[in-house]
């Protein structure tokens, strides 16, 4: 078990490293470094400018040293300018050179500086990150519950109307994705235009003008309530269900099928009972792994619906890094998702192994 | 001329009736759920004094679902058949006036259907598939799209790009005196323009890519899946390990990183282009080779065909450089192409290596070996074959994977010109203005849901008649 784990972690950091050179090599590609140059230094730059401005700011060079130097293994770099003043990547201009450390990389905890937000990655990013974090727990939090529940009950009784019903619904739910669910439960639910609202408001149940939920999930930043955050949460949470559900039928359909199931029926046992105590303990281990890896999933409906329902959160900061040409957000960024999207993949597996008693490795 | 309703003169009647199966139809929903959550569902329940059976309340339930779904569509269909009969688009509605704009494709898809039932025994796996509902009514959705995307050009109302004075973002069936169908079915969107045409013409955008970059992605990942999956060792750990790296991007990462102006000029989706494309020709070529090489003259002659068909493509698609002109690929185009043929490829040759493991330890692939067959032919001519029941599925959903990709690169505006009527993009234009006027976004994103669900019911409806087999 430890030498899997060892050997799964040595992959792992194998991935994380190759995945952030080539997003570090996408990123600082010739043409991103010339525009990053017009934006920093002015519109107008001349061609040689706009090299110098690259040379001048470590720009330049072998992408593996600038690699290192951004990891943090090789020495940052520096340079002199003609009136002997000197820059580099771990001082700002005029620090003493010889008091600041030789590596100043992501391994030594600096992120870099977000040339669009104006403060150091960090900072910015943090603050990002706990708001997602709350989506992400709320995503989970409806969406993990109703599709095992979905599940379970299509897959208790394969071919019945209710499978199939439930069934039908995951379908239309996994052929849903975030950017079409979120345009027509705004429709539904967040326009005076259409929808509910206005006949509710006939009714004289909510405010007329008002709506059944918000549209902007601004709001959310600073106060999370049931108003401004279910259609955010349902619109990534809908996606997902159908999927998870489906697994969940698929296990549990072949549960339903062992001897030992048969065995409980013909013993008496009520089928509630069966269910409960029997199949749902051994039907729950592969929709465990599902959940795990819809996470990189999650990952792609954050960015969606964030942007779609401007909740300032990690997918927000992602559209704007990458739109803006924010390199060290950018970076960051991507570190952050791989680092997501492999931890999971670890988690899943070894999660598997413990919770399948069946499998055994040496 | 007045604005068109949503039903028509149809609508007084039918209306109401739909109201009432809904509401019927949503009742029973919930009561169906309930009794199954309560234990009440079943075939039959024994009575109150254990011996009598009687029906159980789940079972009054679904009748209910039942008829009231039926009641729906019912009511649904009659009022698009109205508007062929009406006289004029006011009578008819706007439903009943689309319906009767979409006339080509209710010609196409009756035949199809017609000729297809008639003739089904002969047909194999597509046969089958019209014996089954799921599949059927998957099959109808696509092939609706389908059609359109090829009658699209009979079924607009007017020009998608042209924009009409004082009619930004207008409600659905407004007045277009100006246009010369008379109204804007769908309304306009925020520059004037009509939404029921570009959402007729976004068809043909995604209809034109997505099939062809999925198939791009399957000779991609059968090329590599097979030798993976039948030789193993090195090899495999070393296409397993490429695989997963670009797996575990999320793709919208990729896509920020893949698909921008900046990154064309550096000349990265050219070599991609170079790289992927060669894999339709390595494995057509390999294809024939392994079945003709007894025979040098057929060989020659499929492989010289393959090659010089093959490469002239790709001298035009990939670098742009045919020298007759007729394939080429704008650089837009180019970059969205590869893009999501780079995506998909490695879950297409995740499924093939797994299919060839499991099918490489059966009795007649030990045979082949035994007869002294080669490797490639094995794997071409003996395991592929066997392995198409699940490839033909994971092809459907991956077409419909495939058209959520491109919806995403619309929906954040990359790599698309920006007044194409792709739904994607057409769904980003919307969304800016979502709560004041819905109906932009509204209609090219049910467009975008129904061919993404046709897909994956077609592909459900092939998955359940392929296991028959």
């Amino acid at each position: 078990m430890g030498l899997f784990v060892l050997r799964r972690l040595g992959v792992m950091l194998l991935t994380a490293i190759a995945l952030t050179f080539v997003v570090f090599y996408l990123t600082n590609l010739q043409p991103n470094l010339e525009k990053l140059a017009r934006t920093e230094g002015s519109v107008r730059m001349t061609e040689e400018a706009v090299q110098d401005w690259i040379v001048q700011n470590g720009h330049s060079g072998s992408v593996f040293m600038r690699y290192g130097q951004w990891l943090g293994v090789v020495p940052g770099w520096t340079y002199t300018d003609e009136k002997g003043q000197m820059r580099g990547r771990c001082f700002e201009i005029g620090q003493d050179p010889a008091a600041a450390p030789n590596y100043c990389g992501l391994l030594q905890g600096n992120w870099g500086y977000s040339t669009f937000f104006k403060t150091p990655v960090m900072d910015s990013l943090g603050e990002k990150l706990a708001a997602t974090g709350w989506l992400m727990l709320a995503v989970m939090l409806v969406m993990v519950p109703t599709s095992l529940l979905l599940g379970v009950l299509s897959g208790m009784r394969e071919g019945s109307a209710t499978d199939r019903t439930l069934s039908t619904f995951s379908i239309a739910s996994t052929a849903t994705p975030e950017y079409v669910s979120g345009v027509v439960l705004v429709a539904l639910f967040a326009t005076a235009a259409t929808g509910l609202s206005p006949i509710l408001a006939e009714y004289g149940l909510i405010e007329p003008k008002k709506t059944l939920f918000l549209a902007s999930a601004t709001s959310a930043m600073d106060d999370i309530t049931f108003w401004n955050f279910a259609l955010p949460v349902m619109t990534i949470a809908l996606y997902g269900i159908g999927y998870i559900a489906r697994m969940t039928r698929a296990s549990m359909t072949e549960v339903m099928t062992q001897q030992y199931i048969r065995t409980a029926r013909l013993k008496g046992v009520p089928f509630r009972t069966v269910v409960m105590r029997h199949a749902l303990r051994n039907a729950l281990i592969a929709p465990f792994t599902v959940i795990m890896l819809q996470f990189p999933w999650l990952l792609n409906g954050v960015v969606i619906v964030e942007s779609l329902f401007n909740y300032k959160g990690f997918g927000w900061t992602l559209v704007q890094a990458a739109s803006n040409n924010d390199i060290p957000l950018l970076l960051a960024c991507s570190v952050v998702a791989v680092v997501v999207v492999l931890l999971t993949q670890l988690i899943s597996d070894i999660g598997y192994v413990f919770l399948n008693p069946r499998i055994r490795l040496a | 001329m007045d604005q068109l309703t949503w039903t028509g003169s149809a609508g007084t009647v039918l209306v109401p009736v739909f109201e009432i199966a809904l509401l019927v139809l949503a009742l029973a929903l919930l009561a169906k759920l309930l009794f199954v959550l309560a234990g009440l569902d079943g075939p039959r329940l024994p009575g109150p004094d254990g011996s009598v059976a009687v029906r159980s309340p789940g079972l009054y339930a679904s009748v209910a679902i039942r008829y009231g779904f039926l009641a729906a569509l019912g009511a649904t269909l009659l009022t698009l058949a109205a508007g062929a009969v009406m006289p004029s688009p006011l009578e008819a509605g706007i439903l009943g006036s689309m319906a009767v704009r979409f006339w080509p494709v209710w010609l196409s898809l009756a035949a199809t259907f017609v000729l297809s039932i008639r003739f089904r025994r002969h047909l194999g796996l597509y046969g089958k598939l019209f014996d089954s509902t799921v599949g059927m009514i998957g099959f109808a959705i696509v092939m609706f799209w389908v059609f359109t995307a090829i009658f699209a050009d009979v079924i607009i109302t007017q020009d998608p790009f042209i924009q009409l004075s004082g009619l930004k973002n207008k409600v659905p069936g407004i007045a277009a005196p100006e246009s010369p169908y008379g109204w804007y079915l769908l309304g306009g969107d925020h520059l004037a323009r009509d939404v029921f045409s570009r959402m007729v013409m976004g068809a043909r955008e995604v209809l034109k890519i997505a099939p062809a970059a999925t198939l791009f992605a399957f000779m991609v990942g059968i090329t590599l899946g097979l030798p993976a999956g039948y030789f193993g060792g090195k090899l495999d750990t070393f296409i397993s390990f490429l695989a997963n790296l670009v797996l575990a991007f999320p793709v919208i990462l990729l896509f920020y990183l893949l698909v921008t102006p900046e990154i064309r000029d550096t000349g990265i989706p050219i070599v991609l282009a170079a790289l992927l494309f060669v894999f339709p020709i390595v494995f057509l070529c390999t294809l024939w080779n392994s079945r003709y090489y007894t025979n040098p003259p057929q060989r020659n002659l499929y492989v010289g065909l393959t090659l010089l068909i093959g490469l002239w493509a790709y001298s035009g698609l990939a670098f742009n450089l045919d020298p007759l002109g007729v394939w080429s690929m704008e650089p837009n185009m180019l970059n969205v192409f590869v893009s999501v043929v780079f995506v998909n490829s490695p879950g297409v040759f995740r499924i093939v290596r797994g299919l060839v493991m499991d099918i490489k330890a059966r009795d007649y692939v030990a045979a082949g070996q035994t007869r002294g067959e080669g490797p490639w032919y094995i794997m071409l001519w003996e395991i592929l074959p066997n392995a198409r029941g699940p490839l033909i599925v994971d092809f459907c959903l991956r077409i419909g994977y495939t058209t959520i990709l491109l919806g995403t690169l619309g929906f954040f505006g990359l790599g698309v010109s920006p007044d194409s009527p792709d739904w994607g993009s057409t769904i980003d234009d919307g969304r800016k203005l979502l709560n004041l006027f819905p109906h932009p976004a509204l209609a090219p994103a049910l467009a975008l849901m129904s061919l993404v669900l046709g897909l994956n019911l077609l592909a459900d409806g092939l998955r359940e008649e392929s296991l028959k087999d």
